[in-house]
């Protein structure tokens, strides 16, 4: 009941803030989730756009975390109040892709401000994640990532570890960790930000093993999964028995495990490559891996993350064309390079990568190439194409449920596994009768 | 008592009005609305719906998550009730007991009301937060393994601190009040008759105070089964693992995170109910007991 009436009161806030448009230029709310050195640079874009012309104006409005983002969006899309843009996570992509009609794909916005949408510009990654089956692409691709590793050079030297060879598979991590531990170079070896997006859904791609049935969902609605299986168990045993003493700390459910990183009381974070952002600015002495892997099993390719930019139907015709505008900025070869360049984001259009390349900034930042040779090293598999479920969001919560009462001990790691997936799977049939 | 006739038809009406327009557009309105939804299956944009009677509710009542979440309620409501008016009492008798700088006192004890739930979490969650807080690194350097994160009972405690520390205030006022209104007759007679300060207030205020003591309880009750959504939000998000998970919690998250809005509506109506019954027990059995004077 309190949440009803606090739709409510954020549909009259809204109405009234749609009402008060400027009377010159029209104004696109941009309704995204960036926070810290991410939030600057959405900032940032959108002045740059509304400087480059004067008949249309950018307004972002930072809506809380990623989740809150889309919710807030389909409220707002329910209310008739939607915004012109809605930053939508990697997670809720499923969610949007099931809203047929609720949103117009990317090339037809584009085709309304009269410029062509060429897909083969764009990584071909990222341009089969944000795909329907037939191919279309639904949303732009504004800040796509893949999880690496980063790790503390201070603590490692401390520790008597090589600084310039980060630990390439798990095991490696997880001797890397106990040996920090031990030494007392850090008060923990290892942790890491979005365990369902990194340690499950990556993790699968990354080791070539199914995360569920049909393609991971990208060949249908119905999925099961399959991260009971044994790499699954024993990758997660491990994270639980390192956890028993410290030696693996728990952050959170999203990307609060970074603090952790940057305060220097963890050596080593699997995070988004878009975290790089506040880790510079944080004054660790930091190094960038490859995510770590299996042996036997990877690496195969990692999968896109991050979000993109979803564009609601029924707007008028100026607001398409106003965001057409604005895509078509972002998708300029200056604009991604230097977006790149700057959050740790990947560039999505290959012209950008090459103009990258060409500068010499990977020579100059080694590491900072890794997300994208991750995603582009090898073509996908079908367990490694992504993962797509109408409740990602949903799914990754009882996931997160399972994992925090694993690393309490309440439960080995097969048992929160199987009973993850037992919920998750049931979860999933619930949300597609809906 | 006698009944008053207001000579002007209209005027009662107007001036009723704006309270009428805010409880049908703020109350009646959302509640039809979670009454409809309730019986609703929708896809997450309301694209497509259908009736499906009460089929919510019984899954509802019937999964074990939902089981939970009460238990989780009770425990937390109750926890935070009696932790809040138990140091409320005991800050009111000893601001009664102050001769000195009476009113700064409850002044300040006052202002924990003012602050906006979701603040006074964010107020606990910088002060515990196991990546930043002081406390937390107080606690762990003498050996004390705090992790709210993970460990439940520790996030439990923390949200019920929280929840408690904000209504402290308001049980305060109502025990001062109920201090005040004890006749000094009565103390001083027990004092006379060689009644100590902890023997007169266990025979004497507390029972005198009882009134006040109901009263608080179902509106503490009240309050934490419903208005601290925002200390939960901000501090355990309602983890670790369902921990902190209480009813009105649970209907956010099913509502708008899992975007199952009909489950979400027909908890919604539950709550409607639990708090219908807990208004007519006040108003039945409270009301009649607290003894103005």
């Amino acid at each position: 009941m309190r949440a009803l009436k606090w739709t409510l009161a954020a549909a009259s806030a809204l109405s009234i803030f749609a009402t008060s448009s400027a009377f010159a230029a029209t104004e696109l709310a941009w309704w995204h989730a960036m926070t810290g050195a991410n939030n600057e640079t959405v900032e940032r874009l959108a002045k740059e756009f509304n400087e480059s012309q004067s008949e249309y104006k950018v307004v972002p409005v930072f809506k809380g975390t990623y989740a809150e983002t889309l919710n807030a969006g389909i409220a707002a899309f329910r209310s008739r109040q939607a915004p012109a843009i809605l930053q939508v996570f990697d997670a809720g992509s499923g969610v949007m892709l099931g809203a047929e009609g609720a949103v117009v794909p990317v090339a037809d916005v584009l085709k309304k401000g009269g410029y062509e949408f060429d897909k083969d510009q764009y990584l071909p990654g990222i341009v089969a994640y944000y795909s329907k089956p037939d191919g279309t692409m639904l949303s732009f691709p504004f800040n796509s990532s893949s999880p690496v590793l980063y790790y503390n050079k201070d603590a490692f030297a401390k520790a008597g570890i090589d600084t310039a060879k980060p630990p390439a598979t798990w095991p490696e991590v997880f001797e890397a960790a106990k040996k920090i531990k031990a030494s007392g170079a850090a008060n923990c070896g290892f942790t890491s930000t979005w365990l369902t997006w990194i340690q499950t859904e990556n993790f699968s791609a990354w080791n070539n093993v199914p995360y569920g049935t049909n393609e991971n969902g990208l060949a249908g609605l119905e999925v099961e999964l399959k991260i009971d299986a044994p790499l699954f168990v024993e990758h997660f045993q491990s994270i639980a028995d390192l956890a028993k003493d410290g030696t693996f700390r728990y952050g959170g459910r999203t990307s609060e495990a970074k603090q952790l990183f940057m305060s220097g009381e963890c050596a080593i974070l699997t995070e988004s490559s878009g975290g790089l952002g506040d880790i510079v600015k944080s004054g660790v002495n930091y190094g960038v891996g490859q995510l770590p892997y299996y042996e036997g099993h990877g690496p195969q390719n990692t999968i896109p993350g991050g979000a993109s930019l979803w564009v609601f139907a029924g707007k008028s015709d100026a607001e398409y064309k106003g965001v057409a505008e604005f895509f078509h900025f972002l998708s300029k070869t200056e604009t991604q390079a230097q977006l790149h360049q700057v959050s740790g984001y990947l560039p999505v259009t290959l012209a950008a990568y090459e103009e990258t390349k060409k500068s010499g900034f990977y020579e100059k930042n080694p590491g900072r190439e890794t997300p994208i040779k991750q995603m582009m090293g090898k073509a996908p598999t079908e367990n490694s194409k992504g993962v797509r479920l109408v409740n990602l969001p949903q799914v990754r919560d009882i996931l997160n449920e399972e994992f925090e009462a694993m690393l309490a001990g309440q439960k080995d790691a097969k048992t929160a596994l199987s009973e993850g997936v037992a919920k998750a799977n049931a979860a999933i049939t619930a949300a597609i009768g809906n | 008592m006698q009944s008053v006739v207001f000579p002007n038809k209209v005027l009662p009406y107007l001036l009723l009005a704006p309270q009428i327009v805010l409880t049908v557009v703020f109350f009646f309105w959302p509640a039809s609305q979670a009454l409809y939804q309730s019986v609703l299956r929708e896809d997450p944009f309301g694209l497509k719906s259908g009736f499906v009677g009460l089929a919510n509710f019984r899954a509802i009542l019937a999964n074990p998550d939902y089981l939970h979440s009460l238990q989780v309620t009770v425990v937390f409501s109750l926890a935070t009730a009696l932790l809040s008016m138990a140091l409320a009492l005991l800050l009111a008798t000893s601001a009664d007991r102050v001769v000195r700088g009476r009113n700064v006192y409850r002044t300040l004890l006052i202002w924990p009301y003012a602050v906006a739930p979701a603040v006074a979490g964010m107020l606990w969650l910088f002060m515990f937060n196991p990546a930043m807080g002081t406390f937390a690194y107080i606690l762990r350097r003498n050996g004390f393994v705090w992790d709210p994160l993970l460990n439940g009972n520790q996030a439990m405690w923390l949200v019920i601190v929280a929840a408690a520390w904000k209504q402290i205030s308001y049980n305060f006022l109502f025990f001062v009040a109920g201090l005040q209104a004890i006749p000094k007759s009565l103390i001083e007679a027990a004092s006379i008759d060689g009644a100590r300060g902890t023997k007169r207030f266990w025979t004497i205020v507390f029972p005198l105070l009882a009134p006040t003591t109901f009263f608080l309880l179902v509106v503490n009750t009240v309050y934490a089964f419903f208005d601290t959504f925002g200390i939960i939000h901000a501090v355990t998000g309602g983890g670790p693992a369902k921990a902190t998970e209480t009813l009105v919690y649970k209907v956010y998250n099913d509502g708008f995170v899992n975007l199952d809005l009909g489950s979400s509506a027909a908890q919604s109506v539950i709550l409607m109910i639990i708090v219908v019954a807990l208004t007519a027990f006040q108003f039945r059995f409270v009301e009649k007991r607290v003894h103005y004077s």
